[in-house]
C-alpha cells in the first residue's frame, strides 16, 4: 500500500511537471508591452508576429531574441508574439491578431499549406503580410515581402571558399543533414556538382548523420578505420562537425589552420566560432536567424508610402574564415 | 551402436539450433565472415596516439565495443521491462535527454558556458540517476498501478521529454568546460580502451550477479508469464513491473552519462534519437518474446552489439545515405524472423521429426 501511495505521489508530480512545461509549448500570446496598450498610442505600429516554438533550436532561439530586440516601444513597434508548432494554432493566432486590428503580420508559417484564406481575411481587414524565414505556398499578391534564407547559396559560398584553399587534390567527408531538409538539400548540391565537375576532387564518404553529433562521430571513426586518407570534412552542421572533430582527437589526426584535416561547419553557434578563433576549426558558414532589421525596413518603407520593389528578399549571409575571424565576428554573429 | 551414436549427435545439434543464443551467434558469425571476405582490415586493431598524446587502440572492432555500449546498457533494463510487463519502453530516448540536461544543469549551474564545473561529476551523476529513476517511476506506476498498456503510457515521456530536458536548461546548450567529463566516453590518459566500455561491462556484471544472487530474474518471468498465478504465489506482480522500469531508468542514466560525455554537452531534440527502437530490437534479436515472459539476458546484450556491428559494417561499406535504412531493415526482417520463438518452435519440430524417422529406419 505504501509503494502505491508513492508511485501515485510520483505520477502526480510528473503529471504537475508535464502541465507547467506545456504552457509554454502551447500557442501562448503575450504582450510585450502591455502599458502601451492602455495608452493607446497613435504612434505606435502594431504587429503581430507568429513565430515558430523558440525551443525548436539554436537557430530559432536567436531568431526570437532579434525579433524581440527590434519591434518594442522604443523602436516604435506596439508588438504581440504568438508561438506554435502547428499551422492551425498559427492560423487562429492570426485570425486572432487580425480582429485585433494590427497593423502588420509578420509570419513564419510551421506548414506551407493552408494560409489562403486567412491571408485573404488579412487583405480585407487592411493587414499587411510579411513572411520571413520560411516561404509559404499562398498567391504572392497576398503579402507583401517574404525574407529568406538561401540555402543553396550557403552551400556555394562554402565550396566556394574551399575551393580557394588551392589543395592539390581534395578527399572530402561529407556529413550531410536530415535527408530531404531544405538544409540539407541546399548544402549538399553545391558540394556534388563541384565534384562532378572537378577531377581532383573525391568524395571518400558521404552519409547522413541527421543532424547529430554521435553518428558524425561514428562516420568519421569508420573512414579512419579503414584508413581512407582524406583532408576536407564537410559537416552540414556545427554539431556534426564538433562530432567528426571528437572522431579525429581520439585518432590523433590534426584539424584546423594549417594542419592535416580542414573542418567545415555551418550555423555559426557562438561556441564553433570559438572554436575557429581558436583555429581548431577551418570554416563556418552562416544560417542568418536576424531578419528583424530587413523587416523593420520593409514597415518603414511601407510606412511612408513607398512600395517594395522585390518581393523576395534573400539575406547576406557570410562565411567565416579561421585565420580572418575576430572575437568581434562571434560576438555579433554567434547565435 | 551407431544408431544409438545418430540420436545423440541430432540430440547435440538440436540443443544448439534450440538454443536462444544460437541465431544471435549465428548473426554476428555472418557479419564476421562478411566482412572478412570483403575487408579483412577490418579486424584490425593498431595502436596509436591521440591527440592529448596517449596511447589508443584503434578499429573497427574497438568502434563497435565503444559505440555499442549505450545501447548495451538499455538493452538491459529494456529485457526486465519486456518480461515483466510485456510491452515495451518507447520513451528511453527522450528520458536520456531529460537525464542529460539534468546532469548538465548540476555541472554547469545557471550559466551555460561557466569557466569552471560547478558541482563534482559523483553529484550530476548521481542526480541524473534519481532523474531517470524518477522517469522510470512515472511510467512504471502508469503501467503497474494503472493498468495501462506499456507502450502507450511511455507515450507520453516520449512525446514531451525532449521539451522538459529543453526547459530544465531554459533551452540553453550548456557546454561542460572540464575536457575531463570527455573521459566517460573516450579514453582516460594512459588506458588505451574508451571507457565506456567499461562502463557497459560493469553495467552486464552487476546485472549477471543480481541474476544469480536475487530472485530478481524468477519473479519477473513469473510476472511476465502468468500474473495472476504469481500473485497466488506471494509474488506482487505490481511491484515487480513498477521495479523493471525503475531499474530502466538507471540504465537510461548510465546511457545518458556517455553520450553526453561524447560530446561535453547536449542538444535535446537529437541526442539519442530512435535509440528505443534499437533497444527493442536488441530484445527482440536475442529471441526474446516482446509478449514477455521467459528472457535471456545474455542474448539481449548480444542483439545490442550485433545492431551496432551492422550499422558499423553499412558506414565501412560507404552503403548511400538513402538506402541505408534500407539494407538495415532487410537485415533485422531476416533476424528477427529467424529468432521468433514461433519459427524456432517449427525448426525444433521440424528437426525432431527428421531425427525421430532417422531412428525408425535404424
Amino acid at each position: 500500500m505504501k509503494k502505491k501511495v508513492l508511485a501515485m505521489l510520483l505520477a502526480s508530480a510528473m503529471v504537475l511537471g508535464l502541465a507547467a512545461c506545456g504552457e509554454g509549448g502551447a500557442a501562448s500570446t503575450d504582450t510585450a508591452s502591455a502599458p502601451a496598450q492602455t495608452e493607446a498610442s497613435g504612434d505606435l505600429i502594431k504587429v503581430g508576429i507568429i513565430n515558430n516554438d523558440p525551443n525548436e533550436s539554436g537557430y530559432r532561439t536567436a531568431n526570437d531574441k532579434d525579433l524581440k530586440a527590434m519591434f518594442n516601444e522604443a523602436n516604435g513597434y506596439d508588438a504581440k508574439f504568438a508561438y506554435s508548432m502547428k499551422n492551425d494554432e498559427q492560423i487562429s493566432a492570426a485570425q486572432g491578431f487580425i480582429t485585433d486590428g494590427v497593423d502588420y503580420l509578420l509570419l513564419s508559417a510551421a506548414d506551407t499549406a493552408g494560409w489562403d484564406s486567412v491571408l485573404q481575411d488579412a487583405q480585407k481587414n487592411g493587414v499587411k503580410v510579411i513572411l520571413f524565414d520560411r516561404t509559404i505556398d499562398a498567391d504572392p499578391s497576398l503579402y507583401e515581402a517574404s525574407i529568406v534564407s538561401d540555402m543553396a547559396k550557403e552551400g556555394q559560398t562554402a565550396v566556394d571558399w574551399l575551393a580557394g584553399q588551392g589543395l592539390s587534390e581534395y578527399n572530402v567527408i561529407h556529413i550531410q543533414g536530415h535527408m530531404g531538409s531544405a538544409a540539407q538539400q541546399g548544402r549538399s548540391g553545391a558540394l556534388d556538382a563541384k565534384v562532378a565537375a572537378e577531377a581532383n576532387w573525391n568524395i571518400v564518404a558521404q552519409q547522413t548523420a541527421d543532424w547529430n553529433a554521435e553518428n558524425a562521430q561514428q562516420i568519421v571513426q569508420s573512414v579512419i578505420d579503414a584508413k581512407t586518407p582524406f583532408n576536407v570534412i564537410y559537416a552540414e552542421n556545427d554539431d556534426m562537425a564538433k562530432g567528426a572533430v571528437a572522431a579525429l582527437d581520439a585518432a590523433g589526426i590534426s584539424h584546423g589552420v594549417g594542419k592535416d584535416v580542414i573542418v567545415m561547419g555551418f550555423d555559426c553557434n557562438k561556441w564553433a566560432l570559438e572554436e575557429l578563433l581558436k583555429q581548431n576549426w577551418n570554416y563556418d558558414g552562416q544560417c542568418n536567424p536576424f531578419q528583424a532589421s530587413y523587416i523593420s525596413d520593409i514597415i518603414k518603407t511601407l510606412e511612408s508610402g513607398g512600395s517594395v520593389s522585390e518581393k523576395t528578399i534573400i539575406m547576406d549571409e557570410k562565411g567565416f574564415d579561421a585565420s580572418t575571424i575576430t572575437q568581434a565576428d562571434v560576438d555579433n554573429y554567434g547565435i | 551402436m551407431s544408431a544409438k551414436k545418430k540420436i545423440k549427435t541430432g540430440g547435440i545439434w538440436k540443443k544448439i539450433v534450440g538454443n536462444q543464443m544460437f541465431i544471435p551467434v549465428l548473426a554476428i558469425l555472418i557479419l564476421v565472415i562478411v566482412n572478412l571476405i570483403k575487408d579483412p582490415s577490418f579486424f584490425v586493431v593498431t595502436m596509436g596516439l591521440n591527440n592529448d598524446g596517449f596511447p589508443v587502440l584503434s578499429g573497427s572492432l574497438i568502434s563497435i565495443l565503444d559505440n555499442g555500449s549505450e545501447l548495451a546498457i538499455l538493452a538491459i533494463g529494456m529485457t526486465l521491462v519486456t518480461a515483466a510487463s510485456g510491452g515495451q519502453d518507447i520513451s528511453v530516448g527522450a528520458t536520456i535527454a531529460v537525464a542529460g540536461s539534468a546532469m548538465l544543469r548540476v555541472l554547469c549551474g545557471d550559466n551555460p558556458r561557466p569557466t569552471a564545473t560547478q558541482a563534482p561529476v559523483i553529484l550530476a551523476f548521481l542526480v541524473a540517476c534519481l532523474v531517470g529513476m524518477l522517469c522510470g517511476a512515472f511510467n512504471g506506476a502508469l503501467v503497474s498501478a494503472f493498468k495501462i498498456q506499456p507502450m502507450v503510457a511511455t507515450l507520453i515521456l516520449f512525446t514531451a521529454g525532449r521539451s522538459i530536458a529543453a526547459w530544465i536548461n531554459n533551452n540553453e546548450l550548456p557546454i561542460v568546460p572540464d575536457p575531463k567529463f570527455a573521459w566517460f566516453a573516450g579514453c582516460i590518459p594512459g588506458i588505451p580502451i574508451p571507457t565506456s566500455v567499461f562502463i557497459a561491462a560493469a553495467c552486464i556484471v552487476a546485472i549477471m550477479l543480481v541474476l544469480k544472487f536475487t530472485n530478481l530474474g524468477l519473479y519477473t518471468q513469473a510476472v511476465g508469464i502468468n500474473e495472476n498465478s504469481s500473485r497466488l504465489n506471494g509474488i506482487n506482480p505490481t511491484f515487480i513491473k513498477f521495479l523493471s522500469f525503475v531499474i530502466l531508468g538507471l540504465c537510461v542514466a548510465v546511457a545518458a552519462l556517455i553520450k553526453v560525455s561524447r560530446i561535453s554537452t547536449i542538444n535535446y531534440s537529437v541526442i539519442a534519437k530512435d535509440i528505443e527502437m534499437d533497444a527493442i530490437l536488441a530484445v527482440a534479436l536475442g529471441g526474446n518474446a516482446l509478449s514477455g515472459g521467459k528472457f535471456n539476458m545474455w542474448a539481449s546484450i548480444l542483439g545490442a552489439y550485433i545492431i551496432q556491428f551492422l550499422t558499423t559494417t553499412l558506414y565501412r561499406f560507404k552503403v548511400d545515405s538513402e538506402a541505408r535504412p534500407a539494407y538495415k531493415a532487410v537485415v533485422v526482417i531476416l533476424l528477427v524472423v529467424s529468432s521468433a520463438p514461433v519459427v524456432r518452435n517449427y525448426f525444433s519440430q521440424l528437426t525432431k521429426r527428421f531425427t525421430s524417422a532417422k531412428k525408425e529406419v535404424a
